[in-house]
């Protein structure tokens, strides 16, 4: 299917799409709240301005003025600047980007839950702590983990609390000098961020020739020191760990945690217990494997699961259930504290939850089994394409997601991974997730989750074939993309060199000039 | 399907209508053409110890109308700002949201994206996260902001760790009268590394004294920290003679702000922040019983400062030809390039909660944020007045200049219970601050948007009077 794409370009000049909110500025401002006269009245001043001591007055607020139709045009001309899930298919790798039902958009609008404020009394809430309390339960059922916090706002601020139990448990058993973390050099980024966050020593584990983690490096790795090893299975390769069994063996004989990075449970989810593969502490990313949206980079959630010996140290407040209704139970004997203010992202939250209703025991089994079908599918035709190899296992089914390096594409051709993602914005379809794990040549990650029909899977395949062959026959076409695309390409290395990061830095260089 | 079926595959059934591939006919097509004889036979690489025979039960699955049907019957025992009047403050507030918000928010094109990794076909999200960037820099008076962190708690615990590497230091100076959450969140962010000395707040006036700072800055501190409007509503005054104390010492100041009061009052980046923090919030986001909410994090535009941002941000740029547009920047910081020596681990962020902002303040504009400072303004203050006027009670507790919230105390109140009783009449208050500050046992938060009217306020001053 060779179709044409075209994304919306507005264009109000030559070099300009949508000229900034200061550019559209004009007026000294349009909308007012109104200060009732009764009160100034009974405050006795003729201005609330007189309220405010001198030395604390505003004197001057640079904000752009625009009426409201404005505003609603310049945000509507953005949005058609931009690719979401329901544009086209979104095969990012790692971020597992389904579809987002809408019916939860519905129920997280509501104002039974928008307009609760977080210091409510308990009676008042048990709603939104039942919904909290259920979700748990169900997390814990599917992981085997039996007890969870939702505090954690996202993936990598749920690493950031499973290290820091694994370090408390280690020194409440008197054991601080175990102050390595074990991460396999094929991980997430946030993983190593978050170990050391928590003041770990991050010691990296090679990858095996089938993409697997490396067994006799890690006999080498653990020992006295080892509080733990952070792992996602199936890894970023989008290959179990074959040898998990053995790797949690390990570990857990020298004394170490297992934590487990929860960004690609969409793979075994209903199929395999967390707790059966050794598994000792895991985030989920309820904004990945439990649909809700991504919201252009967030708000997501990192529900924080743990075995028996870890509950004591969980953040606090957690959800229960007592004689009277629910509850939030500061008792927690060796809490690790507090990762955030209140209680986590309530409104995402409520979206797993009702993912999960929907779903049930026999959907959960139904999103890994097609999730892993789809991908195998689009591996099976992908791997056949001109250019393309796989570095690693390439004798196993994947799950979820793919990784495909072009490195001979590359040799024969000059042409990058990332001239074919951009490419692929021209052919309708949004690129993989480039250049990650590094351990990969020109890695493209591929992850088409189980929302996508067979019809679109064999678009984008038609659509990577189809930029595959121009390489070959036509580069300059491809390092030249996008052109379909609101903007070419972008000087991301100006960017960085001489950092615009507001309108006011911009008008201070502009002057400057 | 519990279990196989005859043939020792899966039985299938069509779930939900989610999954689009998943019925017999699809999947044989699929099989057929990959040459494998089974979806199980996928999985074959999982170990057999390890693979479930079937779904652990989470209960059966139901249509949309049945689980519309039971969240709704569940939230339903919930009650909230929309029935009642809500005056609770303390990190959260029922401010209104304008529509606009809502409706730019539900755009499919901002709330189902990704994080911008392509920027040509992003940038919509892209510029309008700069624009969110320039706004908080406007209102604040900074000069650099990032494009979002979780909440205020983690924002102050990312500039307490960017304090500490910025300035190689160890000692952070934090004020007692900050709100009691974020300060716990701080202690969880910079663990046993760094020293923090807390210093008390005064009896009578509720905020820090300069003096108390002045003395606890030595060679030592990374940083000073005020907030402004503080967990009391008081706005911390010697913030200026704070941030002189530790940039003679040769820290760095940081305050955190309550953003709906900068419409009239004096932005932090006049006097003398290094880095601003706070939450976002106020600017168009509902309370949703604690999140999601939106870390601010500005900084002044210097390089020592920018190139320890924590989290994403957003530059200008051009292409080759010479049109403007918008990229991800200073991305040799974050995890996924400099791994355990990023500046911070955070990866998803707020951002469709900083695009909410960012309407917010575009909507609202200059006149927009002064009078909503000056309504609420107006509102506390004819409050304070009137509960003050209720024997026994006395209000603000606190003698200093207060922006929306404030301390009512009184000597032989049960704050606990009166909550209680005040929801019986329709209002909420609090929280009773005794929770955390055992000798303000007596007293309890009330605070007030510009959702209130004059009416609600004698609506809430006649139910004090009646519960004392
Ligand atoms: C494998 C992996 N681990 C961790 C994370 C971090 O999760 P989050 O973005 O929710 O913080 C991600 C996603 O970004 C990921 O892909």
């Amino acid at each position: 299917m060779e179709g044409e794409f075209r994304q919306a370009r507005w264009a109000a000049g030559r070099d300009i799409l949508e000229p900034t909110l200061f550019e559209l500025s004009h007026g000294d401002g349009y909308y007012r709240f109104r200060v009732e006269p009764e009160l100034l009245e009974e405050l006795g001043v003729d201005s609330p301005e007189e309220l405010v001591p001198e030395n604390l007055m505003r004197r001057d607020l640079r904000l752009p003025s625009l009426a409201a139709p404005e505003v609603a045009r310049h945000f509507s001309r953005l949005a058609e600047m931009n690719y979401g899930v329901d544009s086209g298919s979104y095969w990012l790798g790692s971020c597992t980007m389904k579809y987002n039902p809408k019916l939860h958009e519905r129920l997280a609008a509501l104002p039974q839950v928008t307009r609760l404020h977080p210091y409510q009394p308990e009676e008042t809430v048990q709603g939104a702590l039942q919904i909290m309390f259920e979700l748990a339960e169900m997390l814990a059922k599917l992981t085997g983990l039996p007890h969870y916090t939702l505090q954690p706002a996202a993936g990598a601020h749920g690493e950031f609390t499973g290290a820091l139990m694994i370090r408390a448990y280690h020194e409440d058993r008197g054991e601080s000098q175990r102050d390595e973390m074990l991460i396999p050099v094929s991980a997430h980024g946030s993983n190593f961020a978050s170990a050391a966050m928590a003041g770990f020593k991050v010691v990296k584990i090679p990858s095996d020739e089938r993409g697997r983690v490396d067994m006799a490096a890690l006999r080498e790795a653990v020992g006295e020191r080892t509080a733990g090893m952070m792992l996602t299975n199936p890894n970023t390769l989008g290959l179990f760990e074959t040898e998990i069994l053995d790797i949690a063996d390990l570990v857990h004989g020298a004394g170490g945690l297992i934590y487990y990075d929860g960004a690609n449970l969409n793979a075994i989810l209903g199929r395999v217990l967390l707790s059966d593969m050794g598994v000792d502490v895991a985030h989920l990313n309820l904004h990945k494997t439990f649909s809700a949206p991504h919201g252009s980079g967030g708000p997501g959630a990192g529900a924080v699961g743990v075995v028996d010996g870890l509950k004591d140290f969980l953040p606090v407040p957690l959800v229960r259930r007592g004689e009277n209704g629910y509850y939030l139970d500061y008792s927690v004997p060796k809490t690790i504290g507090r990762v955030r203010a209140f209680y986590g992202n309530f409104g995402v939250v409520v979206k797993a939850w009702a993912y999960l209703k929907r779903l049930g025991s026999e959907g959960v089994r139904a999103v890994s089994g097609a999730a892993v079908l789809n991908a195998n599918y689009v591996l099976s035709k992908v791997r056949r394409l001109r250019g393309v190899s796989i570095q690693y296992g390439a004798e196993d089914p994947c799950k979820h997601e793919f990784v495909i390096s072009l490195k001979t594409l590359r040799r024969e051709t000059g042409v990058r991974a990332l001239d074919i993602a951009k490419r692929l914005l021209d052919l309708g379809v949004h690129p993989p997730t480039m250049y990650f794990p590094l351990i990969v040549e020109e890695a493209l990650m591929i992850e088409p989750t189980e929302s996508d029909s067979k019809r679109e899977l064999d678009r984008y395949v038609a659509a990577l074939e189809r930029a595959l062959r121009e390489a070959y026959e036509d580069p300059d076409i491809l390092k030249t993309a996008p052109r379909s695309t609101a903007v070419g390409r972008l000087d991301e290395v100006l960017a960085a060199r001489k950092p615009i990061l507001s309108w006011r830095m911009y008008e201070r260089l502009q002057e400057q000039a | 399907m519990r279990g196989k079926d005859s043939g020792g595959r899966e039985a299938v059934r069509p779930v939900t209508g989610l999954i689009p591939n998943w019925d017999e006919e699809t999947i044989e097509e699929m099989l057929g053409e990959m040459g494998v004889g089974s979806v199980e036979e996928l999985f074959r690489d999982v170990p057999e110890l390890a693979l479930l025979r079937e779904s652990p039960d989470i209960g059966e699955g139901g249509d949309e109308v049945s689980v519309e049907a039971e969240a709704e019957k569940i939230l339903g025992r919930n009650l909230g700002a929309w029935n009642l009047k809500c005056f609770m403050g303390g990190g959260s507030w029922d401010h209104y949201v304008p529509a606009l918000v809502d409706e730019v928010s539900g755009k499919q094109e901002f709330y189902t994206a990704y994080t911008p990794y392509q920027p040509e076909i992003s940038q919509g999200s892209l510029q309008a996260l700069f624009e969110y960037q320039s706004l908080i820099c406007e209102l604040t008076g900074m000069e650099a902001a990032n494009s979002s962190l979780y909440d205020w708690s983690t924002a102050l615990g990312e500039a307490a760790r960017m304090a500490l590497r910025v300035t190689r230091r160890r000692v952070l100076v934090v004020p007692r009268s900050a709100h009691p959450e974020r300060l716990e969140v701080l202690r969880t962010y910079v663990g046993p590394h760094a020293e923090i000395r807390e210093i008390n707040f005064d009896r009578s006036r509720g905020t820090v004294p300069l003096d108390r700072i002045e003395e606890a800055v030595d060679e030592d501190t990374a940083m000073v920290y005020l907030e402004y409007p503080n967990f009391f509503g008081v706005a911390e005054e010697p913030v200026e003679g704070a941030a002189d104390a530790v940039h003679r010492a040769g820290g760095l100041m940081v305050v955190g702000v309550d953003p709906s009061a900068l419409g009239v009052l004096r932005a932090p980046g006049e006097m003398g922040a290094d880095i601003v923090v706070g939450e976002g919030q106020p600017l168009g986001l509902y309370m949703s019983y604690g999140g999601p909410y939106l870390g601010i994090f500005a900084t002044r535009a210097e390089p020592r400062l920018i190139r320890q941002l924590p989290g994403r941000v957003i530059g200008m740029t051009r292409t080759a030809d010479g049109r403007r547009g918008y990229v991800m920047t200073l991305q040799t910081r974050e995890q996924h390039i400099r791994q355990e020596r990023a500046t911070s681990n955070i990866t998803t962020n707020e951002a469709l909660m900083a695009i909410r902002a960012a309407v917010y303040l575009a909507l609202l504009g200059p006149s927009g944020m002064r009078t909503l400072g000056e309504k609420i303004l107006a509102n506390s203050h004819y409050l304070q007045r009137r509960i003050s006027e209720i024997p026994g009670l006395s209000a603000p507790r606190f003698d200093s200049f207060h922006f929306k919230e404030f301390l009512v105390s009184a000597e032989s109140v049960d704050w606990r219970a009166a909550v209680r009783r005040l929801v019986e009449r329709g209002i909420l208050i609090g929280p009773w601050v005794g929770r955390w500050f055992p000798e303000l046992g007596d007293s309890v938060l009330i605070a007030t948007t510009e959702r209130h009217s004059k009416a609600d306020l004698d609506a809430l001053v006649a139910a004090l009077g009646e519960v004392k």
